[in-house]
C-alpha cells in the first residue's frame, strides 16, 4: 500500500490546527494498511514541525522558501502532485479551509485523482470509507473509495489530533521547478483586531433578527468573546447588511461543527440549521418557544435576549474572573 | 470580452431533502430546482464585464434534459446564448464533471471562464479550479471583490480571519462568491427574450468516478433536548448544564 501525504497549512509561520486533524486523519488510513503518513509542509524558512511527529507524522517533507510564505495556488498544487508522483503515495489529505479547499481540486486534477471534500469520518479496514455531508448537511454521503490515488479534505473541528508518536524526522524538498505562476498572492488584508474565523472556532456565538438591529450585536461580539468564540450570523442579518458574509452559517454561508454552538434571536430557517446541525452542543436563546430551533437545541432560554444576554455574559464574567 | 459562465440545476436553499427509493439519491418529487445561488454572483459579474468592455456571455451547464430551465433563468438575467451538456445522469464527481466542461470550454477562446464558488447540493467546491488545471489556466476561487485591466485584474477571497489579494493575468478561470455583486432579477422583458436565444444541447456521457456511493442518508435528529427555563433568571441552569453536564465551557 502507498502511503498517505498530509498537506499542512501554515499562517505566518505557525502551523494550523487543522493540520493536526488531517494528520489523525491520515494516521487512520495508514494503520489500518501498515503504511506510513508523510507531512508535506509548504511555507517559508523557519516553521516549527516539532509538533508534527508527536502527533502522528512518521517523515516530514518540508519545501521552505520565502516565496512560499503566502498560499501560491500554482506553486503548492505543483509541489504536491509532483511528491505524489515521484513518491509512493495514496491517500492525500488536506484540511477544508479557504486554502485546502481551493488546493484539494487542483491536486486531484493534476493526479487524475478522484476527490472527497469536507469529509466528516473515515473508516479504513478492508476498505476505505468516507462520509461527507451535502446539501449543506441536510443530508450525508458514505463513499466508498475505489480509485487511488484519492485525495480527501477533513472539514475542520471533526477529527481530534492523535497523541500517536512517530520520529517525524525533517526531509528538505526541492521547491524547484515551480512554473511561473500566472496568478500570484501579493498580499493578505488582515482586519485590525485579530478576529477567530466562525468555521474554525470551536465556540459559536450567532445573531440573528432577534437582535433588531446591527447596533446591538455588541451582545454577540461580549457574549463571543467571554466564551472565547467567534460571532457568527444568520443569512437574514448578513442579507440586511448588519454583519459581513464571512460570519454567516448556513447554506450559502459556512457549516460549522463547534464543540458549542449559541444561537441568539435566531429562529432556525432550514438554511441555518443545515449549517450548524453537526454542532456538539446547541443553545437557543429565543422568544418564540415554538421557534424550530429549540427542536435541534440541547439547552433552551425561552425570553426576551436583551435581559437573557447581559444576564448570561455577566455570569460568564464573574466564572471567568475566579 | 468572450466570458463563459458554468451553471447547475439544484434544489432550493429551503427545500426537504428526502432520500429516493435506491437509497443513494434525493427524492426529487416537490422539490423546487433553481440556479445555484453562488453561480448567480457568476452571471451578474459577467454581465458586468460586458456592459464595461463589451463582448459576449456564454452560459453552459452540464446536466440532465431540466437543466434547459436553469440556462434559460441565465439568459433572462442578459446571458447571450447557452449551451447544455446534456448527460443521461447526474454525478457527484467533480473531476469527470470538470473534464466535460474544459473539452467544452478549451476551444472556446474565452477570456474568462466563471464558476460559482460551489454547488449548493454537493458541496464539492472543486469544479472551477479543476477545469483550471485540466486547461492550464490561472485560477483565483471563492472571490468577493474583482478588478479587470486589460489582460490582468486582481481579485480578494476571504480566507480564515483574512482577505487574499491575488492578481492574475487573462484568461483565467474565477470562482464567485457571495459579496462579489447584488445577481439581478430577471425582468419579464429578459425572460420573453431568453426563450429565443439560442440553447445548444450537445450529448454527453457522464463516467463513473472514482467514489462510490454506499448510501444517501439523513442525519439523524438530534433529541433529548430541553428547555431550561425562561427569561434571564434560567440563565444559571444554563450554565450550570453547559459546564458540569455537557463540559464544554
Amino acid at each position: 500500500m502507498g502511503a498517505v501525504l498530509v498537506v499542512l497549512e501554515q499562517r505566518d509561520g505557525m502551523l494550523k490546527r487543522v493540520s493536526l486533524e488531517a494528520l489523525a486523519a491520515g494516521r487512520v488510513v495508514a494503520d489500518a494498511e501498515g503504511s506510513e503518513v508523510h507531512a508535506l509542509l509548504m511555507g517559508p524558512p523557519g516553521v516549527s514541525t516539532e509538533a508534527l511527529g508527536r502527533h502522528g507524522a512518521d517523515k516530514v517533507l518540508a519545501a521552505a522558501t520565502p516565496d512560499l510564505a503566502l498560499y501560491q495556488p500554482d506553486a503548492f498544487a505543483t509541489i504536491a502532485a509532483n511528491q505524489v508522483s515521484t513518491g509512493n503515495y495514496d491517500i492525500i489529505v488536506l484540511g477544508a479551509t479557504a486554502m485546502g479547499r481551493d488546493l484539494a481540486p487542483r491536486i486531484a486534477a493534476k493526479l487524475g485523482a478522484p476527490l472527497a471534500p469536507d469529509v466528516t469520518s473515515l473508516t479504513a479496514n478492508d476498505e476505505l470509507v468516507v462520509t461527507r455531508p451535502v446539501y449543506s448537511g441536510k443530508a450525508v454521503f458514505t463513499l466508498r473509495v475505489v480509485k487511488r490515488p484519492c485525495v480527501i479534505s477533513v472539514r475542520p473541528n471533526v477529527f481530534s489530533p492523535t497523541d500517536a508518536a512517530k520520529p517525524g524526522a525533517v526531509e528538505g524538498i526541492s521547491a524547484d521547478g515551480v512554473v511561473a505562476a500566472r496568478a500570484t498572492t501579493v498580499k493578505v488584508k488582515e482586519p485590525e483586531k485579530a478576529v477567530l474565523d466562525v468555521a474554525e472556532a470551536s465556540i459559536v456565538v450567532s445573531g440573528g433578527r432577534g437582535l433588531k438591529g446591527p447596533e446591538n450585536f455588541h451582545l454577540i461580539e461580549e457574549l463571543a468573546e467571554v466564551l472565547g468564540g467567534a460571532p457568527g450570523a444568520s443569512r437574514a442579518v448578513v442579507d440586511a447588511g448588519w454583519r459581513p458574509h464571512s460570519e454567516q452559517v448556513g447554506q450559502t454561508g459556512k457549516t460549522v461543527s463547534p464543540s458549542l454552538y449559541v444561537a441568539v434571536g435566531i429562529s432556525g430557517a432550514i438554511q441555518h440549521l443545515a449549517g450548524m446541525r453537526t454542532s456538539k452542543v446547541i443553545v437557543a436563546i429565543n422568544k418564540d418557544k415554538d421557534a424550530p430551533i429549540f427542536k435541534l437545541a440541547d439547552y433552551g432560554i425561552v425570553g426576551d435576549l436583551f435581559e437573557i444576554v447581559p444576564r448570561l455574559i455577566a455570569e460568564l464574567q464573574k466564572i471567568r474572573g475566579n | 470580452m468572450k466570458i463563459a459562465v458554468c451553471v447547475k440545476r439544484v434544489p432550493d436553499t429551503e427545500s426537504r431533502i428526502k432520500i429516493a427509493g435506491d437509497g443513494k439519491s434525493i427524492d426529487e418529487a416537490g422539490v423546487k430546482f433553481v440556479l445555484n445561488p453562488y453561480d448567480e454572483f457568476a452571471v451578474e459579474a459577467a454581465l458586468q464585464l460586458k456592459e464595461q468592455h463589451g463582448g459576449e456571455v456564454v452560459v453552459v451547464a452540464l446536466g440532465t434534459d431540466a437543466s434547459q430551465e436553469t440556462v434559460r433563468t441565465a439568459l433572462a438575467m442578459g446571458a447571450d446564448r447557452g449551451v447544455l451538456l446534456k448527460s443521461n445522469a447526474s454525478s457527484l464527481d467533480s473531476l469527470g464533471a470538470a473534464r466535460l466542461l474544459a473539452a467544452e470550454l478549451e476551444a472556446g477562446e474565452y477570456d474568462l471562464l466563471l464558476f460559482g464558488k460551489l454547488a449548493i447540493d454537493d458541496y464539492n467546491h472543486a469544479v472551477g479550479p479543476m477545469v483550471a488545471t485540466l486547461l492550464n489556466l490561472p485560477c483565483v476561487s471563492s472571490i468577493a471583490h474583482l478588478e479587470i485591466s486589460g489582460a490582468s485584474g486582481t481579485a480578494e477571497r476571504e480566507i480564515e480571519g483574512g482577505v487574499e489579494v491575488v492578481e492574475f493575468s487573462l484568461p483565467a478561470v474565477l470562482t464567485t462568491d457571495k459579496g462579489l455583486n447584488e445577481p439581478r432579477y430577471p425582468a419579464l422583458r429578459g425572460i420573453m427574450m431568453a426563450k429565443k436565444k439560442p440553447l445548444e444541447v450537445k450529448e454527453v456521457t457522464v463516467e463513473p468516478g472514482g467514489l462510490e456511493i454506499i448510501e444517501l442518508s439523513v442525519p439523524a435528529e438530534r433529541t433529548g433536548g430541553r428547555i431550561v427555563g425562561e427569561g434571564p433568571d434560567a440563565v444559571p441552569a444554563l450554565i450550570e448544564a453547559l459546564r458540569n453536564e455537557a463540559k464544554v465551557i
